[in-house]
C-alpha cells in the first residue's frame, strides 16, 4: 500500500496527554513496524491504556500527531475514520462483549455494519473465528455471562478479528487468567499474528507475555517512552526499568541464557 | 478501486479446473459466495483448484476456499488446492486446523411455540410468587434485626440514618413540593370546570381537601420517592454487591442488614410521613392559589370552606399510610440491591425492577387501605 510512510503502521509524534493538570505523556514518540508485536509496559498510572485509547481515537490528546496506516487519526472525517477502523481490531480488558448478544452475534456485529453478507455466510465466518481463537463450536450460541473470563477474552479476540484487521490492539489480554490459560493465550496470539500477518499493539503487565511474544518493548517511564528490544531494556540502567526486568519476577520470566 | 475476486470453472484434459483469482477477502466474500453458489459442482471427478491468481487472502477467504474444497470432496471428487502463494500457506493451515467447523444450527427459541408461550406464562407466574415469598422472608429478617436493635439501641447507626434522612427527605423537598403544588393547581382547575356547571364551585375546596389529604399527597410522595430513593437503594447496594463490598462486610463480622438496610428503612420511615404532610400542604396551597385566581374564592373563604370539609382525621388517614409505603419502598429497594449478581448489567435490570415492584406494592397496599377504611367508616 503506497499511502504508508515507510514500513511503519503506527507513527506517534510528540504526543502529550493530560487529565486536568496531571500530565500523563509528555512528548512521546513511537513507531510500530508492520508485522511486529510491540509490548507497552509501565507502572500503574503511567498511561499504558491511555496510550492505546489515544491511538485508536477514544481519547483526544492535548497535542501531538498520530498516524495509523499513513492516516492522521486526529483529523479524519467520519467516513475516513470508519474506513480506517475496519483495519484494526481492539480487545478490551474483559472482552467488552455486548452482553445482550450471543458470541456468534457479537462477531457478526462488525460484519453486519459494513458488508452485505448473507446470514448463512456470516454464521460460517463467526464459526470460523470461534474455531480460530480456540473456543468450542457450542460457544457460538452462549451469552457472555455464561462464559468464563478466559473464554470471554477469546470471544472478544474473535470479534476483534472479524474483519481480518491489519493491526490488533490488546489491552492486558492475559490479566486475570491462570498461568496455563495465559500461556495458551500468548501462544494463540503468536500463532494468529504469524499466520494472519498481524501487527500487534500489546499493553500488558505480564512479563511472561513480553518474553514470549514481543519483538520490541516500549516502556513508559517519567512521562516518556523508551522503545527497544528486550536485550536493550535488560541493559538499561534506568532505576524503574532495571527493577522491572531484574526484579524477582522479571528474572523468573526470562528464558534461560538471556542474563 | 474496490477489490475484486472471482472463481471460474473449466475442463482441461479430463479434469475440472477451478481458477480462483483476485482478492479473497471479507469485503469480497458476498460476491464470492454468490459466485460459488452459481458454480456447477462436478461429481466423482478429478478437481484442481488453481490458486495462482489469488493475490490477497484473509481468513474469510481461506474459509471460502476450504468450504469449497469440503463441498467438492463431499461429492466424491478428488480435490487438490494448487499453486497457493507460499505466504498464504500458514493462514490456510491455521483456518484448516482450527477454524473448519460447520456453524451449528441455532436452536429455535422455545417461546416461539404455543406450548413455549404457555410455559413462559407459567414460569413468570411462579417467579412472581417466588419473589413475593422471598420479599416476605426478607421482611422477616429485617424485622428480627430491628427487634434486636430495640434491645440494644447502641447498635443503631445514627449517622448513617441521619444521612439517609437527609438524602431521601430533605433533598426530595423541592421536587415533591413542586409536583404537589402543580397537582393542586390542576385539580382545582379541573374540579372548578366541572362543578361550575352546577353552580357548586365552592365544593372545589372539598374536592381538593379530601382528595389531596386522603390520597394524592401520600400516593404522589410515595411514587416520587420510589422512583428517586427506591432506585437509589437498589443501585447503591447493587454496586456494593458487584464490588464484593457486601461480602467484605460479612467477613468483617458486620451484618449487611444492620449496616445497610436498617438506616435506609428507618431514614425513609421517619421522613416519608413528614414529606407527605409537606406535600399535602403544598397541594392545598396550589389549589388555594388557583381557586383564588379562577374562582374568586379568596384565602379566608377557602380556609373556612376547607375547615368544614375536612377534619384532622382526613389528614391522618393519609399520613398514617406513609410509614407503610416507606417500609415497602425501602424493603423492596434493599432486597433487589442485595439480589444483584456480580455483573454490572444486573444492577440496571434490578433497579428498574425495584421501582416497578415498589410502585406496584404501594398502589396495592393503598387499595387495601381504602377497603379497610371503608369498613371502619372513616
Amino acid at each position: 500500500m503506497a499511502e504508508e510512510s515507510g514500513d511503519f503502521v503506527i507513527r506517534v509524534r510528540n504526543l502529550v496527554n493530560a487529565f486536568g493538570s496531571q500530565v500523563i505523556h509528555d512528548g512521546v514518540d513511537l513507531d510500530v513496524k508492520r508485522g511486529e508485536v510491540i509490548g507497552i509496559v509501565g507502572g500503574s498510572g503511567t498511561g499504558k491504556s491511555v496510550m492505546l485509547r489515544t491511538v485508536v481515537g477514544l481519547n483526544r490528546p492535548v497535542s501531538g500527531s498520530i498516524e495509523v496506516l499513513g492516516r492522521d487519526v486526529l483529523h479524519l472525517n467520519d467516513e475516513e475514520r470508519h474506513k480506517l477502523e475496519a483495519h484494526w481490531g481492539v480487545l478490551f480488558q474483559d472482552g467488552a462483549l455486548f452482553s445482550s448478544l450471543t458470541v456468534a452475534q457479537n462477531i457478526e456485529v462488525p460484519l453486519k455494519e459494513d458488508l452485505k453478507l448473507p446470514q448463512r455466510l456470516m454464521a460460517e465466518i463467526a464459526a470460523t473465528k470461534i474455531g480460530m481463537v480456540g473456543l468450542p463450536a457450542e460457544a457460538a450460541d452462549k451469552f457472555p455471562a455464561q462464559l468464563s473470563g478466559g473464554m470471554r477474552k477469546r470471544a472478544g479476540l474473535a470479534r476483534a478479528l472479524a474483519l481480518d484487521p491489519d493491526i490488533l490492539f490488546l489491552d492486558e489480554p492475559t490479566a486475570g487468567l491462570d498461568p496455563i490459560a495465559a500461556a495458551a493465550f500468548d501462544q494463540l496470539i503468536k500463532d494468529l499474528q504469524s499466520s494472519l500477518g498481524l501487527t500487534v499493539f500489546l499493553v500488558t503487565h505480564d512479563l511472561d507475555s513480553l518474553f514470549a511474544i514481543c519483538d520490541r518493548v516500549a516502556v513508559l517511564v517519567d512521562k516518556q517512552i523508551r522503545v527497544g528490544t528486550l536485550e536493550e531494556h535488560l541493559r538499561d540502567d534506568h532505576p524503574w526499568i532495571h527493577s522491572y526486568f531484574h526484579g524477582p519476577r522479571g528474572r523468573a520470566a526470562q528464558p534461560a541464557g538471556t542474563h | 478501486m474496490a477489490p475484486a475476486a472471482s472463481i471460474l470453472a473449466s475442463e482441461e484434459g479430463g479434469a475440472t479446473v477451478f481458477r480462483a483469482e483476485g482478492e479473497w477477502l471479507v469485503v469480497t466474500a458476498a460476491e464470492l459466495d454468490r459466485r460459488l453458489h452459481d458454480l456447477r459442482m462436478p461429481q466423482d471427478r478429478q478437481v484442481t483448484v488453481d490458486l495462482t491468481g489469488v493475490n490477497r487472502l484473509d481468513s474469510t477467504g481461506a474459509w471460502l476456499l476450504l468450504r469449497t474444497e469440503h463441498e467438492l470432496a463431499a461429492r466424491g471428487n478428488q480435490v487438490a488446492l494448487e499453486n497457493l502463494q507460499p505466504r498464504f500457506a500458514p493462514l490456510l493451515e491455521q483456518v484448516r486446523a482450527r477454524g473448519i467447523s460447520e456453524p451449528l444450527p441455532h436452536p429455535v427459541p422455545p417461546h416461539h411455540t404455543f406450548v413455549g408461550f404457555l410455559a413462559r406464562i407459567g414460569m413468570i407466574t411462579l417467579l412472581l410468587l417466588n419473589r413475593v415469598y422471598d420479599i416476605l422472608g426478607f421482611t422477616g429478617l429485617v424485622t428480627v434485626t430491628l427487634l434486636r436493635l430495640l434491645r440494644q439501641p447502641r447498635r443503631l447507626r445514627l449517622v448513617a440514618t441521619l444521612v439517609q434522612m437527609e438524602r431521601v427527605g430533605l433533598d426530595a423537598m423541592p421536587i415533591v413540593g413542586l409536583l404537589s403544588f402543580l397537582i393542586g393547581v390542576v385539580m382545582a382547575y379541573q374540579g372548578a370546570d366541572q362543578l361550575r356547571r352546577f353552580g357548586a364551585e365552592i365544593y372545589t375546596v372539598n374536592l381538593l381537601g379530601i382528595s389531596i389529604l386522603r390520597e394524592l399527597g401520600v400516593l404522589l410522595s410515595a411514587i416520587i420517592i420510589a422512583g428517586r430513593s427506591g432506585s437509589a437503594f437498589t443501585a447503591q447496594i447493587g454496586t456494593m454487591q458487584v464490588n464484593e463490598e457486601i461480602d467484605a462486610l460479612r467477613t468483617l463480622g458486620l451484618d449487611p442488614v444492620e449496616v445497610l438496610v436498617l438506616p435506609r428503612l428507618l431514614g425513609l420511615g421517619l421522613t416519608l410521613p413528614l414529606l407527605v404532610f409537606y406535600a399535602d400542604f403544598m397541594g392545598i396551597l396550589g389549589g388555594a392559589l388557583m381557586s383564588w385566581l379562577v374562582l374568586d374564592i379568596n384565602i379566608p373563604n377557602f380556609l373556612t370552606q376547607l375547615q368544614s370539609a375536612v377534619t384532622t382525621t382526613t389528614l391522618w388517614v393519609g399520613v398514617v399510610k406513609a410509614p407503610f409505603f416507606a417500609a415497602i419502598i425501602a424493603l423492596v429497594g434493599c432486597y433487589e440491591g442485595l439480589n444483584v449478581t456480580r455483573s454490572a448489567e444486573s444492577v440496571g435490570r434490578l433497579t428498574t425492577q425495584s421501582v416497578v415492584e415498589s410502585i406496584f406494592f404501594v398502589i396495592v397496599t393503598d387499595a387495601a387501605f381504602s377497603i379497610v377504611f371503608s369498613m371502619l367508616k372513616v
